[in-house]
C-alpha cells in the first residue's frame, strides 16, 4: 500500500508531520516525542482477516472445553472460563464476576466479532456505512480483552493448586495459548491506515 | 485550528477548539484535546487510591480444608507462593499485584503533577513513561484471575473449599480505576500549556 500524501498528527505529542515512505516490516517514529505513528505491512487486511477467522474458532473452543481440572481424594471438578466468573457470582461476589466475564469472555469475542465485521465489509464493492463506529467499538475492546494475563493466571494457578491436588490442563487452556499468539497477530498485522485507505468519505 | 480524528487519524479543520465536531470521513465525535483530562485523571486515581488499601487489607481468598481455614491477603498470598519453593511465580504475582498498580499511580501523579506546574522537562521520557503505563496496567488483573481459577477450581466439598475473600472486589475495582484513569489522561498535554497556546 502506498502512503498517503496527506500530513499525521502525532498521538503522543500533536505534531504535524508528513509520514516518509515506509518499506515492508518498517516502523514510522515522531522524532519529538517517539511515539509509533505507523507500521507498514503487506497485503495486511487479507491477512488480518484469515487470521480473526482463526481467532473466533479457538474463542469457541476456550468457552465450551474445560480450561483445567482438578482431582483430590477421589472427588474431581473442571472449570471452563465462563464457569470461573459463574462460581464467583455464586461465592457472592457479583461485581467481580462481572468484571471476569467482561475482560476473558465478552472483551476478546467483541474485539474479534468487531474486526471480522470491519474487514469483511471493506470487501463490499460499495463504502460500508457505520464503519466508524465499528472501528471505535473495536478501539474500545481492545484494552479490556485481556486473554493473554488469564493464560498466566492460569498458568500460577495450576501451580498453586498443585500443591493440594492433581491437575490436569485441558482443551480450553490449549486454545487459549493459541488466542494469545492470534491476537498479538491480529495486533501487529492489522494497519487502521489500510481501512482508511479504502475509505473516501461517509457522506 | 486542527484537530486529529481520535478514529482515523484524519486531519480536520475546527473553526471551534470546544466544539470541534464530527470527522468528516468516519462521523466520530472530534476533539482537541480529551475533554477535563486533568481533572478526570485525578478523580480515578484517587478512587484507585482509596480502593487499593482495603484491597491489601482485607483477605482475598479463604480456604477451608477439614482441618483447618485460612485467610489470605495478597501480600500472604505472594509469601505462600514463595515459601512454597515458587520464587519466581511469587515474583510475578507481586509485580502484577502490588509493584504495577503503585508504580501506575505515582506515575500518572507524576505526569499531573508535571502538566499543572507548566513544566517542559524531560517531555520524551515522559511520554515514554505514559506509553508503559497504558501498556502495563491490565498485567495487574493477574491476582483477580488467580483467585477465580483457584476458587473454581477447589470446590471438592467436604475435603476442600476455596472462597474468594472481601479484596477482590476492591482489587479489580484499583485496576480497573488506574486503567480508565490512564485512558483519560491525554500525552498530548505535556508537550504544551493549553491555555497559553489556544486560550
Amino acid at each position: 500500500m502506498s502512503n498517503s500524501p496527506t500530513p499525521v498528527a502525532c498521538p503522543g505529542c500533536d505534531l504535524i508531520q508528513h509520514l516518509p515512505e515506509l518499506q515492508t516490516g518498517a516502523k514510522a517514529r515522531c522524532p519529538r516525542c517517539g511515539d509509533t505513528l505507523a507500521i507498514q505491512s503487506d497485503n495486511t487486511l487479507e491477512r488480518t482477516l484469515a487470521l480473526c477467522v482463526a481467532a473466533a474458532i479457538a474463542l469457541m473452543l476456550a468457552n465450551v472445553t474445560p480450561v483445567m481440572g482438578l482431582s483430590a481424594a477421589g472427588l474431581r471438578s473442571s472449570t471452563t472460563l465462563s464457569g470461573v466468573a459463574r462460581e464467583m457470582w455464586l461465592q457472592g461476589r457479583e461485581g467481580t464476576a462481572a468484571v471476569i466475564v467482561f475482560c476473558a469472555v465478552v472483551a476478546p469475542s467483541a474485539y474479534v466479532g468487531f474486526m471480522l465485521a470491519v474487514l469483511l465489509s471493506l470487501r463490499q464493492a460499495r463504502a460500508p456505512i457505520g464503519l466508524g463506529t465499528l472501528m471505535r467499538a473495536t478501539n474500545f475492546m481492545m484494552p479490556w480483552s485481556m486473554l493473554e494475563v488469564v493464560m498466566l493466571a492460569v498458568l500460577v494457578a495450576l501451580i498453586k493448586v498443585a500443591a493440594l491436588a492433581h491437575t490436569s490442563p485441558g482443551i480450553g487452556m490449549y486454545s487459549m495459548g493459541m488466542l494469545v499468539v492470534l491476537f498479538a497477530a491480529i495486533k501487529v498485522t492489522f494497519d487502521p491506515r489500510a481501512v482508511w485507505h479504502q475509505v473516501r468519505w461517509t457522506q | 485550528m486542527i484537530v486529529s480524528c481520535p478514529t482515523c487519524a484524519l486531519l480536520c479543520r475546527a473553526s471551534d477548539a470546544a466544539d470541534p465536531g464530527r470527522c468528516p470521513r468516519c462521523a466520530g465525535d472530534l476533539e482537541h484535546r480529551r475533554h477535563d483530562s486533568l481533572q478526570r485523571t485525578w478523580a480515578l486515581i484517587a478512587a484507585a487510591a482509596i480502593c487499593y488499601i482495603p484491597a491489601n487489607v482485607l483477605p482475598v481468598l479463604t480456604t477451608s480444608t477439614l482441618r483447618s481455614a485460612e485467610s489470605d491477603t495478597i501480600i500472604a498470598g505472594v509469601i505462600y507462593l514463595y515459601t512454597s519453593g515458587s520464587w519466581p511465580l511469587a515474583l510475578i504475582v507481586l509485580i502484577a499485584s502490588v509493584m504495577i498498580p503503585v508504580g501506575k499511580l505515582s506515575a500518572l501523579a507524576y505526569l499531573l503533577i508535571g502538566i499543572q506546574r507548566g513544566s517542559f522537562h524531560a517531555s520524551r521520557a515522559r511520554t515514554r513513561l505514559y506509553r508503559v503505563v497504558e501498556l502495563i496496567g491490565r498485567w495487574s488483573m493477574l491476582d483477580v484471575f488467580v483467585i477465580a481459577f483457584v476458587v473454581a477450581l477447589i470446590q471438592l466439598p467436604p475435603v476442600m473449599i476455596a472462597q474468594p475473600g472481601p479484596g477482590v472486589p476492591f482489587f479489580a475495582a484499583v485496576v480497573i480505576l488506574t486503567m480508565l484513569a490512564a485512558m483519560s489522561f491525554d500525552p498530548r498535554l505535556i508537550w504544551g500549556n493549553e491555555r497559553s497556546r489556544y486560550g
